[in-house]
């Protein structure tokens, strides 16, 4: 027999009692806390992400490449890796943004490149989570997955309309289980390690730093 | 650069190696006064992340009855799970045994001409013991995870199962990569290790034909691995190979994504005190047609090794609920004294207690449940509510008693029987079922006490020798009633 059929076998000669699911119980738990104002979500998630040493930037949407340029000249990037064919990346194209680069072929040929000569990602995001200062990445074929990881720095555009208050609303407002990409992210500043005498040190294998440009509407700046 | 460093055999050697370890971590100043400041650390930051006992509560109830549910259909949910994966492109391997698990990967690695294999956070791979069957195989099996990329460079094994090499201090790590790394000199700045790290290890993941991680959840609903880390390694291991290996216990399925959330806010607050991870990623199949980057091919490896017989005891089953969080050894007053390298199992503390010896049998690990005070600190913050205090004292007992009728034998059934212990415990309920033998026994005992050897084996080591009283209960309160 195989290991598979071993297994099974042991398993259903268990006797085991049929337990209620805990959906409702779930559903139940998050209705019961207190929950953040609409109106104060976006601020809630800034402040959070900030705690977690991700630099928050909050821009009307239609500034937001101001902004980048901004950021980009400030840190001297000379390296901006870019998604061309995502919506932000035709807003760039043209834009005059200094050093941009595009994702635009697989990763097979030139994974050195990106690893060595790359200094800084802009990506999209699908929306926040306040309750944690979190970031919902969801890469795909525009958009690439080593994106949001190998690069130094990390700039993410997130709009302050898509901020939901907990990881739970957010699974089950967007409905992911009908449709997850092969790669979906929660991010939560930028990467970090406490294993050397729990010493908090930042940029352990991924970003060292995190941007965010909180997209916002002209006058809530 | 290279950086590759055999990893140990474990050698367990039951009963009196643990406790000489014990006893000379506990002699040891040093490391005794380091790891009890980490737990103070650890527990106080948890203790943080729940101000309100009554949510922690209601949080712990929740997440238990996912845990119990989830179990409670765990081969349907397996099923599930499998069938969902393939559909994704997840190649799904079954492994009864250690043997078979490092086979299952051994093949793959082969069939890609494997030099190099990349490893984020897998404790199911330590304790398979992957990097000695790869290392056998001639295939370099790096660890990325900080930690244990610092306890592998030292040749050592993790001694926590979130914090690895909790028991080093920066300068002996320091020494350790001036000593281990080409190119670096001392330096006892984090940051600067950190980056030293960083660096040798983003060439690995660039190399590596192949990347494994472990598994924190698996969904059966939509055949989804998800996987909580800081570091970003995990994210390394699992994106930049053209292969990605999964390994993982069979009972982490959960049925649905939603389920997840109670137990990952629950994980990661036991754990470290944080509200969250840095990342948490949620796999659902290798690079597709037309993505650019992820890998070309994609497997799971579910390992039995010992949680079948777990699985087949309703009260041993609770077991299973264990989301690998490590806040009970954080609280335990025997792990924070001796710390994990002397339990001599891949998992120590008091979930390493539990879960051992359905993996190694009670042969090599029956003094294992004994070395606890059954003070309960573990079963009180475990998020998952495993009774494990309970837990303790029921392999106490398989381990020096037959199978109960009706019960299949345990690997290593009543292996710390001793004649001695079955002939005192005789000798006592002989005794104590004869009012007028035992009248007799305590008439002696208390007249010739000054004949009480003053060294009595273990017991005197550490403590004032045992000696009966001067009058037995039965005389002093025959001397109140004369008195009246």
């Amino acid at each position: 027999m195989s290991a598979r059929e071993n297994i099974f076998r042991k398993l259903r000669a268990a006797s085991t009692t049929p337990l209620p699911a805990p959906d409702s119980a779930i559903t139940a738990h998050y209705a019961s806390l207190p929950r953040t104002a609409k109106a104060d979500l976006a601020r809630e998630f800034a402040e959070k992400i900030t705690a977690w040493h991700a630099e928050v930037h909050a821009v009307p949407r239609s500034a937001w490449v101001a902004k980048l340029k901004e950021v980009v000249a400030a840190k001297g990037i000379a390296t901006l890796l870019y998604a061309p064919t995502t919506a932000h990346g035709k807003v760039l194209e043209g834009a005059g943004v200094q050093g941009l680069k595009p994702y635009d072929k697989p990763i097979d040929g030139w994974k050195q490149e990106l690893f060595e000569n790359v200094d800084a990602a802009i990506t999209g995001t699908r929306g926040a989570i306040a309750e944690t200062g979190t970031m919902i990445v969801w890469p795909d074929a525009d958009e690439p997955r080593l994106m949001s990881l190998v690069p130094p720095i990390h700039i993410a555009l997130v709009d302050a309309d898509t901020v939901v208050p907990t990881l739970y609303d957010a699974i089950t407002q967007q409905g992911w289980s009908r449709g997850l990409p092969t790669n979906a992210l929660l991010i939560t500043g930028p990467s970090k390690t406490a294993d050397i005498q729990q010493t908090l040190a930042y940029g352990a294998h991924g970003p060292k730093e995190l941007v965010v440009l909180l997209l916002t509407g002209e006058d809530a700046q | 650069m290279s950086t590759q460093q055999t990893t140990h055999h474990i050698q367990f050697v039951p009963g009196s190696e643990f406790k000489r370890r014990a006893a000379g971590i506990v002699a040891d100043p040093f490391l005794k006064k380091s790891f009890r400041g980490a737990m103070d650390f650890l527990m106080m930051k948890r203790a943080a992340q729940f101000p309100d006992p009554e949510l922690l509560e209601r949080q712990r109830d929740l997440a238990e009855h996912i845990r119990r549910y989830s179990l409670s259909k765990l081969p349907q949910l397996l099923e599930q799970l499998e069938s969902n994966l393939k559909k994704n492109g997840v190649q799904v391997h079954w492994a009864e045994t250690p043997d078979e698990a490092n086979a299952i990967i051994l093949d793959i690695c082969r069939r890609h001409d494997t030099k190099l294999m990349v490893k984020g956070k897998s404790m199911v791979s330590e304790e398979v013991e992957l990097n000695h069957a790869m290392d056998a195989a001639g295939i370099e099996a790096l660890e990325s995870d900080m930690g244990e990329y610092i306890v592998q460079l030292a040749g050592e094994k993790p001694s926590h199962i979130i914090m690895p090499a909790i028991h080093k201090t920066k300068q002996q790590i320091a020494e350790l990569f001036a000593e281990k790394v080409p190119g670096v000199s001392y330096t006892e700045d984090v940051d600067a290790l950190i980056q030293i790290g960083r660096d040798v290890l983003r060439k690995k993941f660039m190399e590596a034909e192949v990347g494994l991680s472990g598994v924190n959840f698996a969904v059966a609903e939509t055949g989804t691995l998800c996987l909580v880390e800081n570091e970003g390694n995990g994210r390394m291991c699992t994106t930049v190979p053209d292969v990605h290996i999964a390994i993982t216990g069979i009972e982490k399925v959960v049925e649905k994504l939603e389920h997840v959330v109670p137990l990952y806010g629950l994980l990661t607050r036991s754990a470290t005190g944080q509200a969250i991870t840095t990342y948490f990623n949620v796999i659902t199949g290798p690079r597709k047609d037309g993505e650019k980057d992820g890998p070309k091919e994609m497997h799971l490896v579910l390992v039995d090794n010992g949680r079948t017989q777990a699985f087949a005891d309703e009260q041993l089953r609770q077991t299973l609920q264990c989301i690998r969080c490590g806040a009970c050894m954080n609280h335990c007053p025997v792990y924070t004294r001796i710390g994990g390298h002397a339990y001599g199992t891949t998992y120590p503390g008091p979930i390493g207690k539990i879960v051992s010896p359905h993996m190694m049998g009670l042969g090599a690990t029956h003094v294992l449940p004994g070395a606890s005070t059954l003070c309960g600190a573990c079963g009180e913050v475990c998020p998952v509510k495993i009774p494990i205090p309970d837990l303790l004292i029921r392999l106490r007992e398989e381990a020096t008693h037959e199978a109960k009728p009706g019960h299949a034998p345990m690997f290593g059934q009543g292996a710390g029987k001793t004649s001695f212990a079955s002939f005192a415990f005789k000798g006592f309920a002989f005794l104590y079922s004869r009012p007028a033998l035992y009248r007799l026994f305590t008439w002696a005992a208390t007249r010739f006490r000054f004949l009480t050897p003053a060294n009595q084996a273990g017991w005197t080591k550490t403590r004032t020798p045992l000696t009966p009283a001067k009058k037995s209960l039965r005389d002093l309160l025959a001397e109140r009633g004369k008195r009246g």
